[in-house]
């Protein structure tokens, strides 16, 4: 093997020669007896293991997503503007043929665009993993010593910045048309809760999808032909007693439609029913399903 | 296979098929401690599946592999504690500042929160992107995101470094860089698996070669044993008057170990040298002799000819079967 021993600088266009002056690696340092110490090999990982690995990871890799949220504001527009432009148009576009008042309507609505509007948000994390995945990063995650399941996880957890920016915007421009909450603070913030909890359970349907297919646009088609039904087959936007018979059978089971319900209950003190436990189950559901169906399609997919 | 102490990576019938492809067709390895293994082959040839079966991101069909003693197939994380990979196109996250890159690596390998911020100081003034360390790594150059990539590799103090073509596509300042940054790795103690498409970078910084081609190994020997085969470096020159090719000839061949030099092209005279005073003490005697020259120049085979040699045709045969 060829030494170049005029190779004084060895990353890069460096100026300085580790050989010659160590860098002080401190703490990090153990068990490395010579050489430049910055790269030393250790025959052990860098660190002893900690607890509850996963959850660790996945909250690292949370935070990776929020960092490249933070840098693209411009992919928040689906849960920032969108349920502001829905409310806007349902409320006095159909408001007054629906229920009679733009107020009674608003009243009835906002529930089911908070609902409507996560569901739509859910799309995004299938669309956005399908992309990630061909970028070697991917790869650099594969190759660690981390539980395959955490980039999923973290992708996952990391929107639930978005849920609630959902959640703000959606209840800053009902406000601003005049939606009132009927129970009080505590319940709002438990409807609100369980909005974001079905979120994120609804993501693992998009995830696997995006796990799935090949192309991000064919995601984006696929969820929005499950997502569209589920919101306008539903009590969204109308009473669930509005709707044909035949159809009712769907919307009763439809899990947009208990979400909604739940949240009427909690926000406007409408009789609530079952409709909370019914949305946890499908909560549960569905991360019961598709999370593994999503890490099978994630581990094939190389 | 005997189990060798000292082999950090040992590959036995590595087989792997993606549809109809065959990638890999039983593909033997073995790298010692403290050394460098080259894998040298074309695009295609497989270079890229073994070693994504030996950072364990993908399972191979048959065969065995050992990485740091342990099995890549039945004690995967065990693997993954004891690698660092780079890839040939450079895993990290774009979005993210050549810091972040770092420190989220060193957050995922264990390291508390300020120990990974001193690890990624360390690395980024290593590699020389202190200055550019707060910008996200999508406004890097080519060449720096082959240091951020190989920095976020070796955060974990890898016993074993996997380098994927680490050169393909950086200019010839920037690869000698990544030579001296790939000889001070192994000078520290790594054990690495270097693979490429050129001989030189395989005889510039490997102890030991092996040639694939077609999922199949062709070919295992020293940098030395291989040139053997396939011919050393060869002088070439032409004179700028075409008359004084014959002059030049005579002191080609006087310098030249092989006798006659050939006319490779036409006006362009090409002989073998062994020695490495050959280029300079032909740039004497021509000089002395008053010959001007338009071309001159020293080099190992290309890959295609050291395939030709080999297995009697050229690489090129070979290509665009599986990235």
């Amino acid at each position: 093997m060829t030494t170049n021993t005029a190779a004084t600088n060895p990353a890069a266009d460096l100026t300085a020669d580790p050989a010659a002056s160590p860098p002080s690696v401190g703490p990090l340092r153990q068990g490395d007896a010579s050489g430049s110490g910055v790269v030393v090999a250790v025959p052990v990982a860098a660190a002893k293991p900690r607890p509850l690995p996963l959850l660790r990871h996945s909250l690292t890799l949370a935070k990776r997503s929020l960092i490249k949220t933070w840098r693209t504001p411009e992919a928040l527009i689906d849960v920032t503007l969108q349920p502001v432009i829905f409310l806007v148009i349902f409320v006095y576009i159909f408001g007054g043929a629906v229920a009679g008042s733009t107020g009674d309507y608003l009243q009835f609505l906002l529930p089911g665009i908070l609902a409507q509007t996560i569901a739509q948000g859910a799309i995004a994390i299938g669309v956005n993993l399908n992309t990630d995945l061909e970028k070697g990063i991917f790869d650099r995650f594969r190759s660690l010593p981390i539980p395959r399941s955490a980039p999923l996880i973290g992708a996952v957890l990391g929107d639930v910045v978005r849920y609630v920016l959902v959640t703000i915007s959606t209840f800053a421009i009902g406000y601003a048309m005049g939606f009132r909450i009927q129970t009080n603070v505590a319940s709002a913030v438990a409807g609100c809760l369980l909005a974001v909890l079905f979120a994120l359970s609804l993501s693992w349907v998009s995830v696997f999808v995006g796990m799935k297919v090949r192309t991000s646009g064919a995601v984006q088609g696929i969820m929005f032909l499950l997502v569209m039904p589920l919101s306008f087959a539903s009590n969204v936007f109308v009473p669930t007693g509005s709707l044909p018979g035949w159809m009712q059978g769907f919307v009763n089971v439809n899990p947009l439609t208990h979400l909604v319900a739940s949240m009427r209950g909690l926000f406007l003190g409408e009789p609530i029913g079952n409709h909370v436990w019914w949305t946890l189950v499908w909560c549960v559901g569905l991360v019961a399903v598709f999370l593994p169906l999503a890490m099978r399609a994630y581990r094939r997919k190389v | 296979m005997t189990t060798h102490h000292d082999l950090v990576i040992e590959a036995e019938g590595l087989t792997k098929s993606f549809g109809t492809t065959k990638a890999l067709q039983g593909v033997d390895l073995s790298v010692a401690r403290g050394t460098v293994l080259g894998v040298l082959g074309p695009n295609g040839a497989g270079k890229t599946t073994a070693v994504r079966i030996l950072a364990t991101l993908l399972t191979a069909d048959g065969g065995h592999a050992r990485v740091a003693g342990h099995d890549v197939a039945h004690d995967a994380q065990r693997v993954r504690q004891s690698i660092g990979l780079t890839g040939q196109y450079a895993s990290v996250d774009e979005d993210l500042t050549g810091r972040q890159n770092i420190v989220m690596i060193g957050r995922l390998l264990d390291l508390r929160a300020p120990a990974a911020r001193q690890r990624a100081a360390e690395l980024l003034e290593w590699f020389d992107l202190t200055d550019a360390a707060d910008r996200p790594a999508k406004t890097y150059s080519g060449g720096m995101r082959r240091r951020l990539d190989l920095a976020s590799s070796l955060v974990g103090r890898p016993e074993v470094i996997f380098l994927d073509e680490p050169t393909t596509g950086l200019d010839p300042s920037k690869r000698e860089d990544m030579w001296n940054v790939i000889r001070s790795l192994v000078a520290d103690g790594s054990t690495v698996l270097l693979t490429t498409q050129y001989l030189d970078e395989a005889d510039a910084l490997a102890d030991e070669i092996t040639v694939i081609d077609h999922g199949r190994v062709i070919a295992h020997d020293t940098p030395e044993g291989l040139k053997r085969i396939v011919g050393g470096q060869t002088l070439e020159v032409r004179p700028s008057d075409v008359t004084r090719l014959a002059e030049t000839a005579t002191i080609l061949a006087a310098v030249s170990a092989a006798g006659a030099p050939e006319e490779s092209r036409k006006g362009l005279l090409s002989v073998p040298v062994s020695d490495g005073d050959a280029l300079s003490a032909t740039v004497a005697r021509l000089a002395s002799a008053g010959i001007a020259v338009t071309e001159m120049s020293l080099h190992l085979p290309s890959l295609d000819e050291v395939f030709f040699t080999l297995t009697g045709r050229t690489s090129s045969d070979t290509t665009e079967e599986v990235a």
